[in-house]
């Protein structure tokens, strides 16, 4: 297999290779082709769900036209989240300046929408022509009486991590405006799950079956409304590694909520996430009602399992996601089907996350922090694998290369969380991997698969 | 039908074009060993990539100069040419083809300058370089593909003393599928055609034993360098830049620039199969005759499933212009024919193309994005749609068939393998708008007829 460029070389490690060392969260190589989008990206996907928010992106046609309806992100009520609003910034703009075009769209957008908040994204241009989103927004919010706030989101300030921290930001300007009277002690606000197929009304269900209240979905299926009271719960569970967590940090340290990080993803992560937050309240009641949930999901889960597990026990598979949290769930939810994972990398995860999952996987396992098509199609002939998870962008390098895919990113219409969804996973893969059609193809042929 | 006035909003929702670069990024795809490359940030080649992905479903890669906070401060050199030397080094191209985005464009980076600087600090082979001016904020994707095409003409090609018996066709932005057809119809002629850019395999490419870094096909640079000698250029459009990729080959090298408008249906079809009967001396191959005389055949069989049905026809001008052309020579009526675009000739071209064909003209204007369609479309009764994916929002808020051309397709599979162009093209297209009217009549219709 060819080797990486020098400069990336260190945001490689094989699991019990050496001592763990992983160089992460650092900017793409010039020329490197990395997955990653930017700051924008950032923020964008995390602010996307909140669906009754006007999402205006301030720039040229492109960043908009690129994000348009581009998440699963299911709403149960509007949808304004899935129209794409931009300044659509020409010449002329971009010469005398963008915030005239800015607040006049804002009006016009506000008024024909009525929504409950608006986002204003920064890209790259504003970034450069300076226009002052600040004091825009302020002057359109005290003339509609809505929340309009800047997203600082310029696409060229570092990679899309920020763009993680300037939505939470964003939201956190909301949180803390609404009236929490009526609250629940046993409340939290779900952080970091986006809806995708409905994964949070799954998840919902459960902590509504557990006697547990959500004040905020952020930001799957998520309201202005709730998130402007998120403070009022009693705690923040956390899913994914970077959206999210810098804002429950703000809320720790504002309103004293304290933080769990889970994983709905897979069995033992699932159950372990409704068990953590069952603890937390440490009431006997809730902590029943879980143990009993949980027992009637595995119950019914289980059995249905085993028919894939039989199927793919042996098979190996490579993950390849945007943050590294998700990559511990699926590491172990691959286990659960008697799979081997042999490669797993993500865009945005934290030294913190790479060491754990060196300390997760099995010898050997390629552990890679920003990687690129080649380094991916490298790993992937050098692996073998029979299954590749990933997104959009890594589904034809699977595929031409005679290996299954499985989408795992914020396009998929398949839920995969909660215990549903990991049979919904199961069968996933199973589809791919033990399809017929990899019998014409020539790595099949040649004897590369099996 | 009364006039209405184009909606005029300061907003944009919805668009109905994309940006500049990510043209250019395609065009660079349909040369032979090419690496198109963005100068920007990073995000702007992912997203390109995503878009292009979900359309084509091949591998695109496009690299980028990954600018970071420091380089638009202090410029972007350094990093453009870090770049260009990882690209060199793990692609091996043949080609770098490097346009600009907004951030490069106007922190005011001289790319031409630091290419020179390039070529002289970096010793040893160096893959070819092309550059275009791509600021997202002037023009739409299709100023970026018709920009890089022109700027691969004005950087390749070459006076040459030989004049060949080629024929030079710049396609526009066609489908895979499209170029396949537009060679083999060259090619039963008995001529050879560069065609300038064949994405035919890079972005449709067949499974294959090895991952190719730089996928296998697109117009060899030889023949690029050649176009100057060629016997005639056949440029589709007329709404592109005036410097465009045929215009440059017939100032420079006066290679006859015959411009036509994309042979979509069977009119626009007979222009390009007459020059191509001219140039060859040859009459029309009994193949394409006989593909002409189906389609005819076909016209009349399902006349009176359209005669009178609305359509709202949407996405680049050309494609546009195309399909309104196609649409009214079968009995359709366009009622609005809209753009992203802003050429300033959708309409004229439109009337030329259509002007003995329906009593009326429709109502035409570029600028526009899928607000301003759909706040148009609720007058208009439209029938069908026809146009790319995005529409399809629009297409199930009216509950009527929507006809997928053009890009993106990125709600169905195969939209590198829809055919446009020509007879055959024409023929695709019928049979989809034909059968889409059967089957909304049959589904409409209380009895259930198996026979229609």
């Amino acid at each position: 297999m060819e080797a990486a460029l020098k400069e990336r070389q260190d945001q490689i490690h094989r699991t019990g290779d050496k001592p763990f060392a992983l160089v992460c969260n650092k900017d793409s190589l010039a020329g490197a082709v990395s997955q990653r989008a930017c700051v924008f990206c950032g923020s964008r996907v995390v602010l996307y769900p909140i669906a009754d928010a006007l999402h205006l992106v301030h720039g040229p046609i492109g960043c908009a036209v690129y994000t348009w309806d581009i998440r699963g992100a299911l709403s149960s009520g509007p949808e304004l989240h899935r129209l794409s609003f931009s300044t659509d910034l020409q010449e002329l703009d971009v010469i005398f300046g963008g915030e005239q075009k800015l607040s006049r769209a804002l009006l016009e957008l506000i008024e024909r929408h009525s929504p409950k908040a608006a986002f204003v994204y920064s890209t790259c241009i504003v970034g450069i022509i300076g226009d002052d989103l600040e004091a825009v927004c302020k002057k359109v919010a005290a003339e509609t009486g809505i929340p309009v706030i800047p997203v600082k989101s310029e696409g060229f300030k570092g990679n899309k991590r920020a763009g993680y921290t300037a939505a939470c930001n964003a939201m956190a300007r909301l949180i803390g405006t609404g009236d929490t009277t009526g609250i629940s002690p046993h409340s939290i606000n779900i952080l970091g799950d986006f809806n995708l197929a409905g994964d949070i009304w799954m998840i919902r269900d459960y902590f509504a079956r557990m006697g547990v209240e959500v004040v905020a979905n952020i930001t799957g299926d998520g309201r202005v409304a709730d998130i402007k009271r998120a403070h009022g719960a009693a705690l923040n569970v956390v899913q994914c590694s970077g959206s999210t967590m810098d804002l429950a940090r703000l809320m720790e340290d504002d309103y004293g909520i304290p933080a769990l990080r889970v994983s709905y993803f897979g069995v033992e992560d699932m159950a372990q996430a409704l068990y953590d937050v069952a603890n937390h309240f440490n009431d006997p009641d809730i902590l029943q009602r879980t143990r009993e949930l949980v027992r009637e999901e595995l119950e019914h889960l289980l059995p249905k399992l085993e028919f894939y597990k039989q199927a793919l026990t042996g098979k190996k598979a490579a993950i390849y996601v945007g943050g590294s949290f998700k990559a511990f769930s699926l590491v172990k939810a691959f286990r659960l089907l008697g799979m081997d994972v042999v490669m797993v990398g993500s865009q945005t995860g934290t030294e913190e996350e790479y060491r754990e999952l060196a300390t997760i996987t099995d010898p050997g396992t390629i552990i890679v922090d920003d990687t690129n098509p080649l380094e991916l199609t490298g790993f992937l002939e050098e692996t073998r694998v029979d299954i590749f998870v990933g997104g959009v962008k890594e589904r034809p390098i699977a595929y031409k290369l005679g290996v299954g895919f499985c989408d795992h990113n914020h396009e998929r219409k398949e839920a995969l969380a909660g215990f549903a969804g990991m049979l919904g996973f199961a069968q996933e893969v199973y589809a791919s991997v033990m399809s017929p059609v990899w019998r014409f193809t020539e790595h099949y042929q040649s004897g590369d698969r099996a | 039908m009364t006039k209405n006035p184009k909606p005029n909003y300061i907003s944009t929702t919805n668009a109905c074009k994309l940006c500049t670069p990510l043209g250019a990024a395609l065009a660079f795809k349909g040369i032979e060993g090419a690496v198109p490359y963005l100068h920007g940030s990073q995000g702007c080649a992912t997203y390109m990539r995503r878009y292009i992905i979900s359309h084509f479903n091949e591998p695109i890669d496009i690299a980028s100069s990954s600018l970071s906070e420091k380089h638009a401060v202090y410029g972007g050199g350094p990093n453009l040419k870090l770049g260009l030397l990882n690209v060199t080094k793990k692609y091996r191209p043949k080609l770098i083809g490097i346009a600009t985005t907004c951030l490069t464009e106007t922190i005011g980076d001289d790319v031409r300058l630091f290419l020179q600087e390039y070529e002289r600090e970096v010793k040893g082979d160096k893959p070819l370089m092309v550059r275009v001016a791509t600021p997202s904020y002037s023009g739409t994707h299709m100023e970026g593909f018709h920009g890089a095409v022109a700027a691969v003409v004005d950087s390749l090609a070459a006076a040459l003393e030989t004049k060949t018996s080629t024929v030079n066709i710049l396609p526009g932005f066609v489908s895979p599928a499209d170029i396949r057809y537009l060679k083999e119809v060259v090619s039963d002629f008995g001529l050879s055609a560069t065609i300038l850019p064949d994405i035919s395999e890079t972005m449709d490419g067949p499974a294959a034993k090895k991952y190719e870094k730089i996928q296998a096909g697109g117009t060899s640079i030889n023949e690029i360098g050649n176009m100057g000698a060629n016997l005639a250029t056949l440029e589709f459009g007329h709404t592109m830049p005036v410097e465009s990729g045929g215009a440059i080959l017939q100032q420079r090298f006066q290679v006859e620039n015959r411009r036509l408008p994309l042979p979509m249906g069977i009119t626009a079809s007979d222009r390009l199969f007459a020059i191509l009967t001219r140039i060859s001396g040859r009459e029309i191959p009994d193949k394409h005759g006989k593909e002409r005389g189906r389609l005819v055949d076909s016209y009349v069989d399902g006349h009176k499933y359209l005669s009178g049905k609305r359509a709202i026809v949407y996405g680049e001008e050309d494609l546009v212009v195309g399909l309104t052309a196609f649409l009214a020579e079968i009995g359709i009526i366009p009622v609005l024919c809209a753009s992203g675009g802003k050429s300033g000739r959708l309409a004229a071209e439109i009337a030329a193309a259509t002007a003995d064909l329906i009593p009326e003209q429709p109502q035409v204007f570029e600028g526009m994005d899928f607000f301003d369609i759909s706040e148009m479309a609720a007058d208009l009764t439209p029938d069908l749609l026809v146009g790319h994916s995005k529409g399809y929002s629009l297409a199930r808020k009216l509950d009527i068939p929507l006809i997928r051309v053009g890009f993106p397709i990125h709600d169905r599979m195969g939209g590198q393998r829809i055919q446009h162009l020509g007879y055959r093209g024409a023929q695709h297209l019928f049979d989809q708008v034909v059968n889409a009217m059967i089957a909304r009549k049959q589904a409409d219709s209380p009895v259930g007829y198996a026979y229609m």
